[in-house]
């Protein structure tokens, strides 16, 4: 088995017994690249010289010991709209093809202080915007279960490279969506935190009340050492949360004993894959073999999510990529005589079709005139849809449902239509509104392509969620399977 | 007497001295090279997020109380969108529906009569950065003043003349400086005015198409300003022509208001408020902890200037207007100078040298106590009152102890009777002429004579000693 395949605690074991060293890792993981990375395309830029020379500082200087620090010396790899200092960040887009930040985000900062080594940065939907990775400003990923379909994304680079272990673990970044659903689609763990538990400076935002930086995994386990890592308070963001950070491993109980499960008829409706939905309803089953119970319950309000992400969503967005104008920094175009056309012809040679959609929803959703009709008419159905979370997780401790509404779908297949595209983030997009956390973890195949499983908790409460995705990972076989490459 | 009325509000751009910007950590010092007070934060560069600096709300809402506005308990900030070089993020947060204050109003006095100025309201903002247009063509941008924290006043159009304007503005200023929240100065940009003018016939309801007046440099180009564009729109109006709502500026050099574009419907600007902000909720406790900082205002100081040191109300007025003569003023006092001797050198001599020199009080080496102290040798006779001119022209420009000048320029009063006498009786000897003049009653010649002496005597002969020991002499003859 290769080093990549090892979980964290082991590959931590490995150190610390000097069974092994970092380079070796490091090495584990170029060498993993070198060989795969022609057919899945996980990444924008490497960042190898950096990488294999802080192994070597840590081999050295630490002489492999990683002390109490369980990332040090674990490779890791970043969604390319995560700001790190002089390391190429393009956040999937032409317009900052040749961008090296000046600053690292505030979860890359404290990746490098737990000792995690930055292998490089991952492909993605341009600005996040997407499902597929299709709108990537430079190329597609494929899905490493097959090659023929897409990752998912908007966050696909970093579930393809974990799933093709290139990586031992990467971060994304999900707005409506983006973590879960291409950890989905590429058979691994991804979390969604709660809105506020993860500091988003230095995200490249896409829609600031809703974007929402989390660890992508092969285990739940893993998964939360990360968290660990990248989660707390940080003063550089007005709206990270001041609350106290759970130890997230010792919530690992195995116990879900009475635990009360709710499952939304409306994300099992119409539209959902009946295989799909089979493999959900085995997973319930599995989880009520370990004590759990569950009951149909309704989110009456999900029916509006999709409207309501797509006006909040693209008018933040919107004004969050104006900066983009070429004087600053980024690419600037060749062809303008005089302001406005530096303007115009920058953006508009800068930009994808999908990215200048959305800028335009956006910007005619803010438009005097139209404003109350749009954007705070979706601020008060998200309100609705916040409160019909609120009402089930009354009486429930936690909401489990398909993360997506099918499997991973042919590259191209989706491209010309952007409503069906959309409606591919349908079952997750309601939790980013409400603000609440979700995991998606595999719960079986279809057609040879992974199936995930959906499981939303109350805010701040990632300590249930990963309870009961251990629990039905330890029950079951399914993180097991390691796609061919 | 015109048949029109003029309406004018205001809009006034103060800048905050707190330490650092409103959402970052950059200094807010002015004068310092071109970019070297950013980070990337105020650069707007991807993935950064804003945190409000507590300073200057407090500031701001130090100045919204000293103005008489309610503070809004619940705030949010917005994002103003648009495109510019000095924009770096192209939206600029600012506040839309919850300002920090609203409601509130000044008043002001033009000759003789006093007038409330309501304020609609007074909130919180970044500034831009600045622009700077090379021979070229091409324009260099500075981002230093990005992110300065920037309030925005405005005021209702209750203002009718031009006078107004001045008086308005002159007192706005005074209030601000002294809740100590802003420096105030225009000609560093720290404040800066807008105004919004219109005409109406007299007794019509309806306001007239107003035009947007920038570019005002000084209080006295916004009266200038105004008082040009007023007369322009009615005789456009007269001639059958239509007010466009226009932005112009006002040229200096003509003194005249110049159109700078046609505004097409009102600028679209899709304000929302910003995700990456949390609401302000500001609490009771907080607002009462902020007014209890607001120092004694203008009008109040110019009260106890009348009731305590009895100072003339007009004389109050004048060194109230500014905070620092209000305060050097008062420094004096404790020195125990003179209060009304004290009011009239400020408002005399030491003024003029300001106004000459373009200097603020605090800029010159004199200090209140050694004015005191100056004034001190005057009333004791030391020195006279021409000669404390020479020694306050030495302490105003290069400084020092009032006694220490005296004494090494050698000009301590003569107020010794045998000495002056000497001189007298030289100078009588040498004019017989003006003694004829004088018996024939010419009373001019005493006047010379006075003068022959104090020339003798550098100026150091006690004058009224000099008169009385002339008349004595001259009865002698």
């Amino acid at each position: 088995m290769s080093l990549l395949e090892k979980k964290v605690s082991e590959l931590h074991d490995l150190l610390h017994k000097k069974e092994i060293n970092v380079t070796d890792l490091v090495d584990a993981s170029f060498d993993r690249i070198s060989q795969v990375e022609g057919k899945v395309q996980a990444f924008l830029s490497l960042n190898e010289e950096h990488a294999r020379r802080m192994a070597k500082e840590l081999d050295d200087v630490l002489a492999g010991y990683p002390g109490e620090r369980i990332l040090a010396g674990l490779p890791i790899a970043l969604k390319d709209n995560i700001s790190t200092k002089g390391i190429r960040t393009t956040s999937g887009s032409k317009i900052l093809d040749n961008f090296n930040p000046i600053y690292d985000a505030t979860v890359a900062n404290r990746l490098y202080e737990a000792g995690a080594i930055t292998i490089g940065k991952l492909n993605m939907d341009e600005f996040a915007m997407g499902s597929s990775n299709e709108n990537s400003g430079f190329h597609v990923t494929k899905n490493p279960w097959n090659t023929d379909y897409v990752p998912g994304g908007s966050s696909g680079g970093s579930a393809a490279s974990v799933a093709a272990s290139e990586v031992l673990f990467s971060l994304g970044s999900d707005t409506g969506g983006s973590i879960r659903q291409p950890a989905a689609y590429c058979g691994v763990v991804g979390l969604k935190p709660t809105y506020g538990l993860v500091s988003r400076f230095g995200l490249i935002a896409f829609a600031s009340s809703l974007d929402q930086i989390g660890p992508i995994t092969r285990t739940v386990e893993d998964n939360a050492y990360l968290l660990q890592a990248i989660a707390g308070h940080d003063a550089m963001d007005s709206t990270s949360a001041n609350v106290e950070i759970p130890d997230y491993l010792s919530s690992l109980t195995g116990d879900i004993k009475g635990l009360r499960i709710a499952v939304p008829k409306e994300y099992l409706a119409e539209g959902v894959d009946p295989e799909v939905k089979e493999k959900v309803m085995e997973a319930l089953k599995v989880l009520e073999g370990q004590g759990a119970t569950w009951e149909e319950v309704s989110l009456p309000h999900s029916k509006y999510a999709l409207a309501t992400y797509y006006l909040l969503s693209s008018s933040e967005a919107s004004a969050n990529l104006s900066r983009f104008d070429g004087v600053r920094y980024g690419v600037r175009s060749d062809n303008a005589e005089n302001l406005l056309e530096l303007y115009k012809n920058s953006r508009s040679e800068g930009f994808g079709d999908e990215v200048k959609r959305r800028i335009m929803l956006g910007t005619f959703a803010l438009s005097s005139g139209y404003y109350d009709a749009y954007y705070k008419k979706a601020q008060k159905v998200r309100t609705l849809i916040k409160n019909d979370f609120e009402q089930v997780f009354n009486d429930f401790d936690v909401i489990i449902g398909p993360t997506t509404p099918t499997t991973a779908f042919k590259i191209g297949e989706k491209t010309d239509d952007p409503l069906t595209m959309y409606a591919n983030d349908i079952l997750t997009i309601p939790v980013n509104l409400a603000g609440v956390p979700a995991i998606s973890v595999p719960c079986g195949f279809s057609n040879g392509l992974p199936v995930g499983l959906q499981i939303i908790g109350k805010h701040f409460d990632e300590s249930t969620i990963y309870r009961v995705a251990s629990v039905f990972e330890q029950a079951t076989e399914h993180h097991k399977a390691k796609p061919q490459l | 007497m015109s048949n029109f009325e003029t309406i004018i509000g205001l809009e006034v751009h103060v800048e905050l001295k707190t330490n650092s910007k409103i959402f970052c950590g950059c200094s807010t010092d002015f004068g310092a090279p071109p970019n070297s007070q950013t980070c990337p934060i105020c650069l707007g560069h991807p993935g950064v997020l804003p945190v409000l600096n507590k300073q200057a709300v407090e500031f701001s809402m130090r100045a919204a109380m000293a103005l008489n506005c309610e503070i809004n308990r619940e705030q949010y900030f917005d994002r103003k969108n648009y495109f510019y070089p000095d924009n770096p993020k192209a939206y600029q947060i600012s506040q839309l529906d919850k300002p920090i204050g609203e409601h509130g109003w000044v008043e002001i006095e033009v000759n003789g009569e006093k007038k409330k100025i309501g304020i609609t309201r007074l909130h919180l903002e970044e500034d831009a950065g600045k622009l700077t247009h090379a021979a070229d063509g091409s324009s260099l941008v500075d981002l230093n003043r990005q992110g300065t924290p920037l309030m925005e006043i405005v005021s209702e159009p209750d203002i009718r003349t031009a006078e107004e304007a001045y008086a308005y503005l002159e007192k706005l200023k005074a209030i601000i400086q002294y809740t100590v929240v802003s420096d105030c100065k225009m000609e560093e940009g720290s404040l800066r005015c807008d105004a919004n003018i219109s005409i109406r016939p007299v007794g019509q309801k309806e306001f007239g198409t107003k035009t947007e007046l920038k570019n005002l440099n000084s209080f006295a180009f916004v009266q200038k300003g105004i008082e040009y564009e007023e007369k322009r729109q009615e005789e456009e109006i007269l001639n059958g022509g239509e007010i466009l709502q226009e932005t112009r500026r006002f040229d200096e050099k003509s003194n005249k208001t110049i159109l700078m574009r046609v505004k097409e419907g009102s600028d679209d600007y899709r304000y929302f408020p910003d995700p990456d902000l949390v609401q302000l909720s500001v609490s009771e406790e907080w607002i009462e902890r902020v007014r209890a900082e607001i120092p004694e205002l203008p009008d109040a100081r110019k009260q106890r200037y009348v009731s305590e040191f009895g100072l003339p109300a007009y004389d109050a007025g004048v060194l109230t207007a500014s905070i620092k003569m209000a305060d050097f003023f008062e420094k004096g006092v404790q020195e125990k100078a003179d209060p009304k001797m004290l009011s009239n050198w400020l408002m005399g001599e030491v003024s003029a040298y300001l106004n000459n020199a373009s200097r603020e009080i605090d800029e010159t080496p004199l200090t209140p106590g050694n004015l005191a102290k100056m004034i001190k040798l005057i009333e004791d006779g030391t020195i006279s009152s021409k000669i404390a001119k020479k020694v306050f022209k030495e302490m105003i420009e290069n400084g020092g102890d009032p006694g220490t000048i005296v004494k090494e320029k050698g000009l301590v009063q003569i107020s010794d009777e045998g000495a002056i006498r000497e001189f007298v009786v030289a100078v009588l000897d040498r004019n017989p002429q003006s003694i004829e003049d004088f018996k024939n009653g010419k009373d001019k010649a005493i006047g010379f004579l006075v003068g022959q002496v104090m020339k003798e005597t550098k100026g150091k002969a006690n004058p009224p000693l000099v008169n009385k020991l002339i008349a004595e002499e001259l009865k002698n003859r």
